[in-house]
């Protein structure tokens, strides 16, 4: 084992040299198609963010049709062209194509690959002590196969029947028959392409990630000294490695009964008063499948940024994290129970009452270490000495949207409230609150937080306050409101409701969440200023700017291939001596052993040094080793 | 107590944290997502089986030949192994390109079993979902057959630039691990297909 580690150090020596060699001139190698992680990471932050405003307009144009019902958006015929009626209003069949691209682009585009495919990349090799992930080509595939995808993707945008219109979770037999709606053609046989290299995309990269996590620690980086954001990717990564090869099962039988004529999720199907011939198959079966990865996606979405808030909270608080453990076991727990509550996406599929009952337990017990989490995030700002920063002002927007989202998840996941609240706009409001909006503030103070070590340089602080304040209460004006029009019935993905008596009230609350969903998006504008302005003309960052203890802060301002010049730094305590009673300092970097902190160490701390120093050939002189 | 340790100088040894090879355990997750990708299916064929109209499948008796082959070529494989680790070369090129024959030899077998599914009119459309599933699984399979052709090659003209040998296996192990998988996952499908009709 020894011998075949020494073997990939050397590759990656060489590989440096050879960067050396090439290093002026060569764009292709060093920008575009560059194998080094930090790279990749600006990769897929910067095509994320393309992602994510691409997204976010999408709903505003839907809004705008929800909100303001009577408006005529002759306005934007430029744009969408035959997507315009002629009374001026969206066509409503691209209204659905509209409905599903948002929900595939932000939930897989902007926030599996941005978020994970960012700071998985990014974070695990500096803040584990690696030269680079375990195999750069794998990771530069991983990015190329995502930006195909997106390619792909795009381009259903421009095709005359539009992008894919059955709703993100494609349910056949809709998405299945190209006759059914126009976004069932050739839009909804781009998405499964795009899908389909957006999984090949999503493996290479988790396969790199989790070999890297347990293969390339640096010395002395136990598991038990993993910083949490690490923590964090590795369940990201393994979630996504159990549940993304489902979604590729469902999807190619999916493509098998759309160009193939075969029957497996189609049976007893009359168009026009014609019965198809498929026979035999399960629209049902599609749905475990499909909720199989569905489910745990949630969560893939969710923990990088779970762990992304960990880290800010601690380092912003200067108080370590509270239940270092209790947090890796409560992520441990969460990963475990997302491969087994799939069906209570399914409650009203008429499935055994029985069998609801115990998803809806399994379901429930979430609720669990969920709290843990949240408890552990309070109870470290707790008399903490909390610093404002924008990142941190984001973490804690995200455990707001955690807690206020988590707990309408109580309700959704009682199979028997879910008979009234299953496809309103109840549900809307649960997933956006506690995975869409607190996975994009853990993006958002991720990108606070580690701009320093991305690109050199500081964000300014004051137009993030603005930032997040508006983003903040926008997100809650958006949906808020959304409970009370989700518990008055209106179903989701509904065009217009001005035509049921039923549902012509609440048009007031409706225009506002339309308003409040165009300023919130307008507010994202002023961090696009930010972070593009910031990269070029940003004030000058000190190496660790945040006075953090973990080890990207070690590196040079800009870290260059192989993140450290010299040696790998070893590491010799957990990540979370903040405010250590007794330290000279309210930080202790991992890479300072416990021999020269003999003021703030603990009895136990002491018996390490002890213990080592009596070890054969365990002594090292200070000096020779750093 | 404090002076003291300052002038010594002396500051505790960092362990080394445990680790593989990075490639191999890569390997070995692609595995793992493999057998999510088989397993999807077979528990989705299972469900299916339980609802009504479930055609009870027949399956083509070449598949007990191309078992054979595959148990052969994992044998085959076995034996280049053992020949690369005593650097016997000569063994290590016949035995593996025995293995490669085998495995084109198992991907043609599947063909001629295709060609008994459609003789017994177990057509992969227009019939029941059962035979559907008959044509994916061994599909899919042969895909991955076909990945892992690849892999050998590779690995048989590295033997042939005595690039492999006893104190250079990493890349052979890799490709006999993969084989054995492959050939493993064949029979559970086959073992599935035949417990469960």
């Amino acid at each position: 084992m020894a011998t075949t580690h020494t073997h990939t150090n050397i590759d990656v020596h060489h590989h440096d040299d050879h960067e050396h060699e090439h290093h002026e001139g060569n764009f292709w190698t060093n920008y575009i198609f560059s194998q080094d992680h930090k790279v990749i990471a600006k990769q897929f932050l910067i095509t994320g963010i393309f992602w994510a405003l691409f997204g976010g307009a999408l709903s505003v144009i839907f809004r705008l049709q929800l909100g303001f019902p009577d408006m005529t958006l002759e306005w934007l015929r430029p744009l969408l062209g035959g997507w315009i009626t002629p009374e001026g209003k969206i066509d409503p069949e691209f209204y659905l194509a509209l409905v599903t691209m948002h929900g595939t682009i932000m939930v897989f585009f902007v926030l599996t690959a941005g978020l994970s495919g960012t700071f998985s990349n990014f974070l695990i090799p500096l803040q584990i002590g690696a030269r680079d992930m375990a195999s750069g080509f794998m990771n530069m595939l991983s990015y190329w196969f995502f930006f195909l995808s997106s390619v792909v993707m795009l381009s259903s945008f421009f095709i005359e029947t539009g992008p894919a219109g059955g709703g993100w979770t494609v349910y056949p037999p809709l998405s299945a028959l190209p006759q059914a709606i126009q976004g069932s053609g050739l839009g909804m046989t781009l998405w499964l392409v795009a899908m389909a290299l957006f999984i090949v995309s999503t493996l290479l990269g988790g396969i790199n990630y989790i070999t890297t996590i347990i293969n390339m620690r640096t010395r002395g980086m136990s598991f038990t000294r993993m910083p949490l954001t690490i923590w964090a990717f590795f369940f990201t990564a393994i979630i996504g490695l159990l549940s993304f090869p489902v979604l590729f099962a469902a999807a190619l039988l999916l493509i098998f009964d759309r160009s193939f004529g075969t029957s497996f999720f189609l049976s007893d199907i009359y168009i026009g008063g014609e019965a198809l011939a498929n026979v035999g198959g399960s629209p049902i079966l599609f749905q475990h499948l499909f909720w199989f990865l569905g489910h745990p996606e949630v969560y893939i979405v969710l923990l990088p940024a779970l762990g992304i808030t960990s880290e800010i909270i601690a380092t912003n608080s200067r108080k370590p994290i509270f239940g270092y453990k209790a947090m890796i076991g409560s992520m441990l727990f969460i990963a475990i129970l997302s491969f087994i509550v799939w069906a209570h996406h399914m409650f009203v599929t008429g499935m055994n009452p029985f069998l609801g009952s115990i998803f809806m337990l399994l379901t429930l017990i979430i609720a669990v270490p969920s709290a843990v989490k949240i408890f552990n995030y309070v109870t470290t700002l707790w008399k903490g000495n909390i610093r404002f920063t924008s990142a941190m002002l984001f973490s804690i927007g995200l455990v707001s949207f955690f807690l206020t989202g988590g707990i309408t998840g109580i309700f959704l996941g009682n199979s028997a409230i879910d008979i009234q609240l299953h496809d309103t706009y109840f549900v809307v409001a649960h997933f956006h609150l506690v995975m869409g909006s607190a996975s994009f503030f853990g993006m958002l103070a991720g990108i606070y937080h580690w701009f320093p070590k991305f690109f050199g340089r500081m964000m300014n602080e004051k137009l993030g306050y603005i930032h997040f304040w508006l983003t903040f209460v926008g997100v809650y004006m958006v949906f808020f409101p959304m409970h009370y029009i989700g518990i008055a019935g209106f179903p989701r993905r509904y065009y217009s409701w001005t035509n049921f008596d039923t549902f012509s009230g609440f048009t007031d609350l409706n225009t506002l969440v339309s308003v409040a969903a165009i300023l919130t998006l307008s507010a994202q504008f002023i961090f696009l200023f930010n972070f593009f302005y910031s990269i070029f003309r940003g004030r000058k960052a000190s190496a660790n700017p945040w006075k953090s203890t973990t080890l990207e802060w070690t590196t040079p301002r800009n870290p260059g291939h192989g993140n450290w010049p010299g040696e790998i730094p070893a590491v010799y305590r957990w990540p979370y001596d903040y405010s250590k009673p007794g330290a000279k300092d309210d930080f202790i970097p991992q890479t300072i052993p416990y021999s020269e902190t003999p003021e703030s160490n603990l009895p136990h701390e002491n018996e390490l040094i002890k213990l080592e120093t009596n070890g054969d050939g365990a002594i090292v002189i200070e000096g020779s080793k750093h | 107590m404090s002076a003291d340790i300052k002038e010594l100088k002396i500051i505790e040894e960092a362990k080394k944290p445990l680790s593989m090879n990075p490639k191999k355990f890569a390997l070995w997750l692609f595995m793992m997502s493999v057998i999510m990708l088989f397993g999807a299916w077979t528990s989705a064929y299972l469900v299916k089986r339980a609802d009504a109209g479930w055609a009870e499948i027949i399956l083509p008796d070449q598949f007990w030949i191309n078992s054979v082959i595959a148990v052969l070529s994992s044998v085959t494989m076995i034996w280049a192994y053992l020949a690369a680790k005593r650097d016997n070369i000569d063994q290590l090129k016949i035995a593996l390109a025995l293995t490669t024959v085998l495995g084109v030899a198992f991907l043609a077998g599947q063909y001629l079993a295709y060609g008994e599914m459609v003789a017994l009119k177990q057509h992969m459309t227009g019939s029941n979902v059962s035979h559907s599933f008959l044509w994916i699984l061994p599909g899919v399979h042969g895909l991955h057959i076909v990945s892992g052709l690849v892999f050998l090659v590779i690995v048989l003209v590295n033997a042939f630039k005595f690039k492999i040998h006893s104190k250079s296996l990493n890349q052979l192990e890799m490709c006999a691990t993969y084989w054995h998988f492959l050939g493993g996952l064949w029979l559970y499908l086959f073992i599935f297909l035949i417990l469960n009709p």
